[in-house]
């Protein structure tokens, strides 16, 4: 038996590193891999939370965060490929433009 | 015992994972390390039960998403990141306020109580999900598809070649 306030625990530790990431981090790639892992956080809570209250409603959405998360990697990576193109950078302190 | 012995060699992989994710200055290894956390989460999912969404964590997160941070990460050759002014600043204030807020949270859960989970507390096998999402969650999951679509068509019109070379013609 394993108290649930670990799991959470662990989930916010798991988010905290993510906005870390976000923040220090200046690589556009290494950014959105932050991003990711902050969406894994909430995934370990959602599950967490499904399993004390019985409810699987919570492994369902669970579910539609990752459908999410793979559309949003899809059109982000793009994004990131066609900010490449045009500034032949991945620093994001030089892509200070929203015109590409 | 045996699960809470469990529960904490899959969650040191995760937070290590995450760390290193951190120090690590070449986008493979955050990559790579990112691959840990997934996989360690899908651990931890075993553990509460839900088997469904612990194999497509590792199907559709460790396997089809980080598949394409990788491609790209290779495709456009993206080397160690360089240090600049911002980086600091965000590391000076960024840093100790996550710290701080972490423990708050930690301590604050430590103290309320929580009921405790069972290892398996709830079966999440594939047929029951199935079944719940094609009954209760059956309008969500048919603008899912939709959702996934526009992403599709919103990535080939935004890598494609053409878009750019339209648009450098307009401006030369």
């Amino acid at each position: 038996m394993v108290p649930l306030s670990y799991y959470l625990i662990l989930s916010g530790i798991l988010f905290a590193c993510g906005v870390t990431g976000f923040l220090i981090k200046r690589n556009i790639i290494t950014i959105f891999m932050s991003i990711e892992l902050m969406l894994n956080g909430v995934n370990l809570s959602f599950v967490a939370f499904a399993a004390q209250w019985g409810a699987l409603s919570g492994q369902v959405f669970v579910f539609f965060v990752m459908v999410v998360a793979a559309a949003e990697a899809a059109v982000g990576l793009a994004i990131i490929i066609a900010v490449f193109r045009t500034r032949e950078t991945l620093n994001v302190d030089y892509v200070n433009l929203l015109k590409l | 015992m045996l699960h809470l012995l469990l529960f904490l060699v899959f969650g040191f992989a995760c937070v290590a994972g995450a760390i290193n994710l951190l120090v690590q200055r070449h986008p493979i290894n955050s990559a790579l390390s990112l691959v840990v956390v997934m996989g360690s989460l899908a651990g931890e999912y075993l553990l509460l039960g839900a088997e469904f969404v612990a194999a497509i964590q590792v199907i559709v997160y460790a396997g089809a998403i980080m598949v394409l941070f990788v491609f790209v990460i290779m495709l456009l050759n993206a080397g160690e990141e360089e240090r600049t002014r911002g980086s600091r600043v965000a590391l000076l204030l960024g840093l100790p306020g996550m710290l701080i807020g972490s423990v708050l949270v930690a301590w604050l859960l430590e103290r309320s109580p929580t009921p405790s989970v069972a290892a398996g507390a709830l079966k999440g096998d594939p047929q029951t999900i199935g079944w719940l999402l094609f009954h209760n969650y059956l309008l969500p999951f048919e603008v899912t598809s939709i959702l996934v679509l526009i992403a599709i068509i919103g990535a080939v019109v935004l890598a494609s070649p053409a878009r750019m070379e339209a648009s450098a013609k307009k401006e030369g």
